[in-house]
């Protein structure tokens, strides 16, 4: 932080460097944790409820989006206490028809912006679109960042970029797409991590989905890493939202634990920690029924939305 | 940049619940005998003494406890098996006995990983995941040296020294007797082998092992027992070899007794590693490093990272980091696959500790301990960190075996390798940055004979490992384990 408290780019221009094969070891270890019995249970719907239920296809259909609302608002309803999935997370043109159906819920609607996903356009488009979705209702807003500015070195650009937008979004909430499957190194996701939270983001999420690797363990404990120092030095909490391959129970709370006992309690909430996944939910529900039941489901039974 | 302390929570909601490792699969006798000439046979003194569980305090076993007379009978068997069997054997066949022996270690790997936890109280996901692959691994790389020796030392041949001698202590029970035995077998020695007092129960299910891989009766013999056991050991003149691993003080004891003996000895003695964080280092990474450091298996590591010293510019960040990270260590049942840290191996130890932590408190050092609660039974210790200490502490100076830290600072790089050589050890040493070519500058001053940059504690057969100053001498683990047991022609 520069003298007169205020934040400037050059506080996040030197993060402390990154040793891949340090952070692969402690990922290693991290899932070496065995969740059992009680805690898997409760594990199991915690991630329930962090999900971002996921549509981002050239072929949407308001229908499609009627159905995944649908989805989030009875997961399962056979299954008492249950919880809600976090929001429903659509193209721009789709926000209406989510809002609609979601309104009368504590679900939210996310909406991806700014040219998602490659984001290659002008920044007064991206402004535009992000000024539209939240006036048709969006909560949460998904940006992505200019990684060829990024990998160019024109950090301010990116830096600049994300400001604005986080100013075009007003009381909605920004989440800030790194795309690390185009960042290439560890150093470049820890840089990229610290140039979005200095610019205001809310969260900061891995990927679009679009392009692989999507989420990584590695990837998302350095943005842990990220958030918890940005933590120590200013108290602000920042949340993230790995997205993307996402698609099993087991998967889930190998997060979960690596959230737990990176950044602590204070993070196991819809609040400061999301997945992005759009197959997720069903699975996390078998486990969970079978936790009840002691045997597992057929696919059959859970809803295909 | 100044960081202020600030703790995070991670412990009041979502506790894992215990995932305890099953015992079912694992076979134990009330009773062992000492293992002579390829027979467990009850011992000429009649004494049995207990072995426990630390983290409990309660009764495993009664292990026979073997006198001098005891001795004589092992060593006459390995003199014999020597002479008769193993001297005049082809080392191609002798390698496949030890072959053998590594594939019953890596079969009865699950059944071995919980002895070694239940008897010597360290967390089931170390033993299962170090311990016992390790020892096997020793067995397989030695394997394959027996019919090589020709090829170990070009120019010169090879020559067995007879029957060793072998003492180990109760930190890494069977990954010791892998070190002390594979490299004797493989170079065409017999063996005689002590375990330690309070862990002998793996090496006595490595006995069946010996026997079921059907080796010729006497070239290993295990024989319990403490410090009398091991005298009579040192001093029993149909020795070739002594080869220890423990405490500096009967280091010194044994290199007395040798002297002008003519018989060949290594020591693997005690430490005070330096591990040393410059600010260029990978921050989290080195805070992962430092805690593998100093509470790998309790402390109870002869190489542990005993001593930190930071860079003066980081100190306040990393030490907040370090409090953090030690918040989520799960100290408790060694067998719960999440325990990170398990039960201090004895009473004894346990008060030594108490006693080095306290003489830390009245010389002015400022302690830390994680908030984390410990069970009611058995022995245990918080993982402790130590700032405001300095050189002339004893806290510094001592080695105390336990989970306790002690945090100094530094602000050159001739400052830290001054503070890091400053000690009667040399046996390993930690050196943290991003920067190669300091490494390299860095681990050349520093007179130990192991050191880590940018991890620590990281084992494998094929490195040799060993001390210098009162750390010990001769080398064990690759090719130079080899020379301990062998007389070059």
């Amino acid at each position: 932080m520069s003298n007169n408290g205020s934040i400037n780019l050059s506080d996040f221009l030197n993060p402390p460097p990154v040793d891949q094969i340090g952070i692969e070891e402690r990922v290693a270890r991290l899932n070496k944790r065995s969740i059992k019995k009680n805690s898997k249970l409760s594990a199991l719907k915690l991630a329930l409820s962090m999900i971002d239920l996921t549509t981002l296809e050239g072929k949407d259909s308001k229908g499609k989006v009627r159905q995944l609302c649908n989805k989030a608002l009875h997961l399962h309803d056979s299954f008492p206490d249950l919880p809600n999935v976090a929001a429903v997370c659509v193209y721009p043109p789709m926000v209406p028809t989510a809002v609609e159906c979601l309104k009368e819920s504590n679900v939210k609607v996310a909406s991806v912006a700014t040219a998602f996903p490659s984001g290659m356009t002008t920044l007064q488009t991206k402004l535009s679109e992000v000024r539209r979705v939240v006036r048709m209702g969006a909560d949460e807003v998904d940006m992505v960042i200019s990684r060829g500015a990024f990998l160019r070195g024109e950090y301010h650009l990116v830096f600049d970029e994300i400001a604005s937008v986080k100013e075009a979004c007003g009381e909605a909430h920004l989440k800030v797409i790194l795309e690390t499957g185009e960042l290439y190194s560890l150093d470049n996701v820890r840089l990229a991590s610290g140039i979005a939270i200095g610019a205001g983001a809310d969260f900061i999420k891995t990927s679009t989905g679009k392009i692989q690797p999507a989420a990584t363990q590695p990837v998302a404990l350095v943005m842990m890493q990220a958030i918890r120092d940005h933590y120590f030095k200013t108290g602000k909490k920042v949340g993230l939202k790995p997205a993307g391959g996402i698609s099993d129970a087991k998967t889930a709370i190998q997060y979960l634990v690596l959230l737990k006992e990176t950044l602590g309690v204070e993070w196991l909430t819809p609040d400061l920690f999301r997945f992005g996944a759009s197959s997720l939910a069903n699975d996390l529900l078998m486990q969970i029924l079978k936790q009840a039941n002691g045997v597992y489901q057929s696919a059959n039974y859970f809803s295909k939305d | 940049m100044v960081t202020k302390e600030k703790l995070i929570d991670f412990n009041s909601v979502w506790e894992y619940s215990p995932a305890p490792e099953s015992t079912d699969h694992v076979k134990l006798d009330d009773k062992y005998d000492l293992f002579i000439n390829g027979e467990f046979v009850s011992p000429k003194s009649r004494k049995y003494f207990w072995t426990e569980n630390p983290a409990t305090g309660k009764k495993i076993a009664k292990v026979a406890e073997a006198s001098k007379a005891d001795v004589n009978s092992a060593v006459k068997a390995a003199r014999t098996a020597y002479d008769k069997y193993w001297s005049k054997m082809p080392a191609s066949e002798r390698s496949k006995y030890i072959f053998r022996i590594a594939r019953i270690m890596q079969e009865r790997s699950r059944e071995l990983s919980v002895i070694e936890s239940l008897d010597g109280g360290k967390p089931i996901r170390e033993s299962r995941d170090v311990d016992i692959p390790l020892a096997s691994a020793h067995f397989f790389y030695y394997a394959g040296w027996a019919d090589k020796l020709d090829y170990a030392f070009p120019g010169r041949k090879t020559r067995a020294l007879g029957v060793a001698g072998q003492i180990i202590p109760w930190n890494f029970p069977l990954l010791m007797a892998a070190w002390k035995i594979a490299p004797a077998l493989a170079t065409g020695n017999t063996v005689v082998l002590k375990p330690a007092e309070t862990t002998p129960l793996t090496a006595m299910k490595l006995a069946e092992i010996i026997q079921e891989a059907d080796l010729p009766p006497g070239v290993v013999n295990i024989i319990p027992g403490a410090g009398e056991t091991g005298k009579a050991i040192v001093n029993h003149p149909g020795l070739d070899k002594i080869a220890f691993t423990g405490s500096t003080v009967v280091g010194k004891y044994i290199q007395k007794t040798l002297a002008g003996t003519g018989k060949k000895y290594s020591l693997e003695l005690g430490g005070k590693a330096a591990n040393i964080i410059f600010e260029e280092a990978d921050l989290d990474q080195a805070v992962e490093g430092i805690i593998n450091a100093i509470f790998f298996n309790q402390g109870h590591v002869c190489c542990a990272g005993s001593r930190l010293l930071i860079q003066e510019g980081i100190a306040d960040e990393i030490i907040n980091k370090l409090k953090n990270r030690m918040e989520t260590l799960i100290i408790g049942d060694p067998l719960d696959k999440n325990t990170d840290i398990g039960a201090i191996n004895s009473k004894a130890q346990l008060k030594r500790i108490n006693e080095l932590v306290s003489a830390g408190i009245d010389e002015g050092g400022t302690i830390y301990q994680p908030t984390c609660a410990l069970p009611k039974s058995g022995y245990w210790f918080k993982p402790t960190l130590f700032t405001d200490v300095s050189q002339s502490h004893r806290i510094v100076q001592e080695e105390i075996f336990g989970p306790v830290l002690a945090i100094q600072t530094f602000r050159t790089v001739d400052e830290a390798i001054e503070k890091a050589n400053n000690t009667p050890y040399g046996l390993s040493g930690g050196v943290w940055t991003d920067k190669g070519s300091k490494v390299f500058k860095v681990t050349k001053q520093i007179n130990a004979g192991v050191i880590w940059a940018n991890t620590f504690n990281k084992f494998d057969p094929t490195s040799p490992f060993g001390g210098y100053k009162e750390s010990g001498m001769g080398r064990e683990g690759g090719l130079h384990g080899l020379l301990p047991y062998v007389e070059l022609i």
